[in-house]
């Protein structure tokens, strides 16, 4: 908007300064010293001219500081004639890129919508305004672009102008963007933060979806069998347990988690809850793998034969070896009674033990339960 | 035998009167509360027994009615009671002070029997609270601060390790060739050590097995 009232020549500068909430004289100033290195001021000022809608007003015709426009005039003569004098006029080409980029910028400011601009001065200028220290660097800045400037006057660095101004350039432009990219970037943050959580609710619902509801589905087709499900129920639980508090494990590399899944294997088969403690746990060898198979064996048995309504299962790893006790109070049995085909315990748990230098003790009575105690060597650590 | 005045504290409805019809006659239920300040409350106003304690509730928990009920210095026993058995839980609850920490597929005449165990001022450890101290008393390497307290002897090794296999307290005493009350004295020496040791491990070591 220009502003009708207070205008040097169109209020081309007033408008753009009220907008950057500048000193009108700053951008006046500002466009004198363009006109001085190849009229870029006078280009830019006519292209803002054009594409800056005029601010309506009851008094069509405002008023103009003529004085003002003679000083700026006066302003612009004086720095002309230096320029002429010293030669920086011809220096024009490095200022080229600054003239370009100050108008296209000021350009898209102009045509940027209230709202979103209302937006940039909120996210740039209010925090410029607010830092005194990014200011202190500014004013580093277009000094250090001052003396690049003069030196370069001096042809002591010709080579080098070019470069000098386009790294002030750059700077001044990232510090004005700095605070704009830096709300940025806090929203990319903040986006992908949400994204996560989104991802991971989405997780949760999926697995709810794939094994609860599933299950809650299958337990009201089954209502009629207790026995079944009590079996779904039972199994579910200790899915969805497994996935709340225990750390992932890998069932083919640790004792505990192999043993845990010989148990859950063997619940679901044979529907008897199988109560599982661990205590310590280490990586598996041949000795430890032969254990798991004989644990398993002996959940079997227990699930199967025993009519024990629960199975006890207790493992413990020590420095030197690993211990595991698979309990039921079920009905027991005399173990001379057992006939020697009957491979269970004969062979897969006692005879398995012992070929990896392992032992496997027996304890039973009819209606006293049995408890079956296997212990191995461990070399692993 | 007299009765056990109880106090169920739990937000499941459903659950505290699943829990109220399985009791057996020597329970006596005198009142039900549904989260912490309600519980707080109607402990100091019916003066229970026995508190069955829900470990996840709203308002802070099963632990924040522990400390505002023993920090006002009440002489109340707890039974915590919880579908979580993550270790966090379990050892966070009985170092608030609850004498006791069962599952909450207990069944009926299990739970009947530990509250009376609670009642007397016995200690009850689930298997797999044996478990828990087991390990945490096993997993660490540095030397005790307090020998007394933080680590276990060789008896409440034994008696816990028959707990994690399942053993009843009479059948654990018919093992180690001692009466009952000689099981119920080491359990509630664990117990005492596990609130009292000041062991980092402790926590620590309940905290990283949640997370790892």
């Amino acid at each position: 908007m220009r502003p009708r009232a207070g205008r040097v020549v169109a209020g081309v500068a007033q408008g753009a300064a009220a907008q950057l909430r500048l000193d009108p004289v700053v951008l006046r100033l500002a466009f004198v010293l363009l006109t001085i290195l190849d009229g870029v001021g006078v280009v830019a000022y006519a292209a803002l001219w054009m594409f800056t809608a005029t601010e309506q007003t009851e008094h069509p015709h405002g008023s103009r500081d003529w004085g003002q426009v003679a000083a700026y005039g006066l302003l612009g003569f004086a720095f002309g004639a230096l320029a002429l004098v010293s030669g920086a006029a011809a220096g024009g080409l490095a200022m080229w890129p600054i003239a370009v980029g100050g108008i296209g910028s000021l350009i898209l400011w102009q045509q940027a919508e209230p709202g979103r601009r209302q937006k940039w001065m909120t996210s740039t200028v209010g925090r410029v305004r607010a830092t005194w220290v990014r200011s202190g660097i500014g004013l580093l800045l277009v000094g250090v672009g001052v003396i690049g400037f003069l030196a370069a006057q001096d042809q002591l660095a010709q080579a080098s102008t070019g470069l000098v101004f386009t790294a002030v350039v750059l700077g001044g432009v990232a510090l004005i963007a700095a605070p704009w990219l830096a709300g940025l970037w806090r929203e990319l943050q903040r986006e992908r933060t949400e994204r996560i959580r989104q991802e991971e609710r989405a997780e949760v619902a999926a697995h709810v979806h794939d094994s609860v509801l599933h299950t809650l589905t299958l337990i009201q087709r089954a209502a009629h069998d207790p026995r079944e499900v009590t079996r779904l129920a039972r199994s579910q639980e200790r899915d969805l347990r497994n996935w709340l508090y225990m750390p992932k494990q890998d069932a083919d590399a640790t004792l505990a988690a192999a043993v845990r899944r010989a148990a859950a294997e063997e619940e679901d088969a044979h529907g008897v809850p199988i109560e599982i403690v661990c205590v310590g746990d280490c990586d598996l060898d041949d000795g430890l793998r032969a254990m798991v198979h004989a644990t398993r064996q002996s959940m079997v048995n227990a699930a199967k034969y025993s009519e024990s309504p629960v199975v006890s299962v207790y493992l413990e790893v020590e420095p030197g070896e690993a211990t595991v006790f698979v309990r039921d109070r079920g009905k027991g049995f005399v173990l001379d009674d057992v006939p020697d085909d009957r491979m269970g315990i004969r062979q897969s748990i006692i005879g398995r033990m012992e070929r990896f230098g392992g032992t496997a003790r027996v304890k039973t009575a009819p209606g006293e339960g049995t408890e079956i105690t296997l212990t191995m060597k461990r070399t692993t650590p | 035998m007299k009765t056990v005045r109880v106090l169920i504290v739990d937000d499941h409805r459903l659950f505290r009167s699943g829990v109220r019809a399985e009791l057996g006659p020597s329970i006596q239920v005198v009142g039900e509360a549904e989260d912490v300040e309600s519980a707080v409350a109607t402990i100091a106003e019916l003066e229970p027994d026995v508190v069955l304690l829900d470990v996840h509730m709203p308002g802070g928990g099963g632990v924040e009615v522990l400390r505002r009920v023993l920090g006002s210095g009440a002489q109340v026993r707890f039974l915590a009671l919880s579908v979580s058995d993550a270790a966090e839980d379990v050892i966070g609850v009985i170092r608030g002070g609850a004498r006791g920490y069962v599952t909450k597929t207990i069944s009926g005449a299990e739970l009947t029997d530990a509250i009376t165990r609670v009642a007397d001022g016995d200690a009850v450890f689930s298997p797999r609270l044996a478990g828990f101290v087991l390990d945490a008393f096993a997993s660490t390497e540095a030397p005790p601060i307090d020998p007394e307290l933080d680590s276990l002897t060789q008896r409440e090794r034994e008696v816990l390790r028959l707990i994690a296999r399942g053993y009843a307290y009479k059948e654990i005493a018919k093992e180690l060739f001692i009466s009952v009350k000689t099981v119920e004295t080491h359990v509630s020496s664990v117990l005492r050590k596990l609130q009292l040791s000041n062991r980092h491990e402790l926590s620590r070591w309940a905290t990283a097995r949640r997370l790892v």
